[in-house]
């Protein structure tokens, strides 16, 4: 029994991060920027167990499970931090976040 | 090619598609429900990539709890009229084309590889097997990601408080 080559699993997860990484570099949305994040942070969790399938090795595993929990805590801080954004200034647009001004 | 290997390509273009489809939304809640396809369909991927511990948490951490706290926060904070822009270049035209250099390289790399593409051999990690190798090579991995979610909790809690000063006119509470 064999699955597809490491190659088309490895094509997959960097077409899904470079779709990632134009959602957060093109969006202004800070929650569509967020989303573009976990899309990337996926492509790697895909990356990583199709590596633990290829090496036969068990550590791609156990880093997929740790990404998964880092994406969470990201997730709760960074949704935190929007409504705590949205109440202060009205708006979730990324440019109107120009200046260092606490 | 057997009905394994086959899998992987209509699960690898739910995924894809999903995902361009969630990336290009200009409705967030339309984009998270498209994101969630997306994650579901990674959790069959990880099922035929012999990792069902990894697929089970897959469905239950980012398309369960992620998603459903994103979806909260939409509703919650409402829906927010963007105002039009004028076009520029700069919005969508050079970030496409970064993704699309960086997608393209990899790709071609991709296919040049030394060795001639060969599928993968099906195994499988059991649930039992990864959780007592976690616990056994990564414990400090684990100590330190229930500090973290300590400190993310607290970081959501004190970030949700309100801050905006008592009187008009002044800038810190």
């Amino acid at each position: 029994m064999t699955t597809a080559p490491m190659e088309h699993v490895l094509a997959l997860a960097l077409i899904l991060f470079a779709m990632g990484a134009f959602c957060a570099l093109a969006r202004r949305n800070l929650i569509l920027i967020l989303l573009g994040v976990e899309v990337m942070l996926n492509a790697c969790t895909i990356a990583l167990v199709g590596a633990s399938l290829k090496w036969q090795a068990l550590g791609g595993q156990a880093f997929a499970l740790v990404l998964m929990a880092l994406t969470a805590a990201e997730a709760a801080v960074g949704l935190a931090l929007f409504v705590h954004v949205r109440k202060r200034a009205g708006t979730l647009d990324s440019s109107r976040f120009d200046t260092m001004r606490g | 090619m057997s009905l394994t290997q086959f899998l992987f390509y209509p699960l690898a273009a739910v995924i894809a598609v999903s995902t361009a489809l969630a990336v290009t939304r200009r409705e967030p809640v339309h984009a998270v429900v498209y994101l969630v396809v997306s994650f579901f369909a990674t959790a069959v991927l990880f099922a035929l990539l012999g990792a069902p511990l990894v697929a089970v948490l897959q469905i239950m951490v980012p398309a369960g709890a992620v998603m459903v706290l994103f979806l909260f926060v939409i509703m919650l904070l409402g829906s927010e009229l963007s105002k039009p822009r004028p076009a520029s270049p700069f919005r969508w035209g050079v970030p496409a084309i970064l993704a699309l250099a960086v997608a393209v390289c990899g790709l071609l790399l991709l296919s040049d590889a030394p060795e001639a593409a060969s599928p993968l051999a099906m195994a499988k990690a059991s649930a039992r097997e990864l959780g007592t190798f976690v616990y056994e090579h990564y414990w400090p991995a684990v100590e330190g990601i229930s500090v973290l979610f300590f400190v993310a909790l607290a970081g959501a809690c004190f970030l949700v408080k309100d801050f905006r000063p008592a009187k008009a006119g002044e800038d810190r509470p």
